[in-house]
């Protein structure tokens, strides 16, 4: 199957405006062709997205295809608009205004894939940390590895609060996407990104002050990363 | 003892995700970063070692990379 083109009206297309903040911002009939053109825009790279995504979709035709990037687009046309004063011209406007759809259409795609599915916070469970089947190395290394899941199994019911092992676990153990995970908490995805990013810092900490891991390399982008935390993330 | 390399929970929980940065900033640099990479511009450490951490975000790069490569037609 080829990749579907979402389908645009013939009045969206046609030459581009040449300021899209002006034409957009402008009340009259340049703003209504720039609105269309703009939604055929976003539409189309929404479907690129959920093109991309289409093992995740059910029943991925060309009308899913369509059906879910019309979606997408609404929404992302709603926040680029609210957001069309923070455009400063760094890039292309196309391309910022891609980035809108593209990040709704993926979040939408994921969202229907685990629709039916259950995510529940849990805390570790000894066997989340088994090493795979097939490992390289010999009996040493497997043997480290093993010490290794260990002493990390500890470290995260020593250094972590309750609700960061949950989300540690949920993210990086259960790999629920972390737009999934923050609509099913009612939360942010930049909230859960800061709380693993915590419990990372503190593991790896950790990890380090036990001997198991070597000690960070002290770059100019690295320096002091390892021993500051971020601001509190909730709850 | 140097992490063993293989892909497994234990080396998402372990994985170095560099100075914290947001995926809200990382979605406000996203088009001026792919832009520049396209035109051969500099890496970003920080914001490249967010991606490393974050699949969502590395999703989004991914795919308005091969977006801007291949745009649609319209």
């Amino acid at each position: 199957m080829t990749h579907p083109s979402a389908h645009a009206p013939a009045t969206d297309r046609g030459a581009e405006p040449t300021d899209w903040v002006l034409a957009l911002g402008t009340p009259g009939h340049e703003q209504t062709v720039a609105m269309r053109q703009l939604h055929g825009l976003l539409v189309r790279a929404a479907a690129h997205q959920v093109w991309r995504m289409r093992s995740l979709v059910d029943g991925c035709s060309p009308e899913r295809v369509d059906e879910i990037a019309n979606g997408a687009a609404d929404v992302a046309m709603t926040t680029l608009l609210g957001k069309l004063h923070t455009f400063e011209g760094h890039s292309r406007f196309t391309t910022w205004a891609y980035k809108f759809a593209l990040l709704q259409a993926a979040s939408d795609v994921r969202q229907q894939a685990w629709r039916r599915q259950e995510v529940r916070l849990r805390d570790l469970d000894p066997s989340d940390l088994q090493l795979p089947d097939r490992r390289p190395g010999g009996p040493e290394q497997e043997a480290e590895a093993l010490d290794l899941a260990s002493a990390m199994a500890r470290a995260m019911h020593e250094c972590l609060t309750a609700y960061q092992r949950q989300i540690a676990v949920a993210l990086l153990v259960d790999e629920v996407p972390i737009d999934v995970l923050a609509a099913r908490l009612g939360t942010t995805r930049g909230a859960l990104y800061k709380t693993v990013h915590v419990a990372r810092t503190r593991l790896r900490a950790e990890l380090t002050a036990m001997g198991y891991l070597d000690e960070p390399r002290a770059t100019g982008a690295a320096a002091g990363q390892h021993t500051t935390d971020p601001a509190p993330e909730q709850p | 003892m140097t992490t063993p390399e293989f892909s497994t929970a234990l080396e998402r929980l372990l994985l170095e995700d560099g100075p914290y940065l947001s995926c809200e900033e990382c979605f406000e640099r996203l088009d001026v970063y792919v832009e520049s990479r396209l035109a051969g511009g500099p890496a970003q450490p920080d914001l490249e070692a967010h991606l490393r951490a974050c699949p969502a975000c590395a999703e989004d790069v991914a795919s308005l990379t091969a977006l801007l490569r291949d745009p649609p037609q319209g």
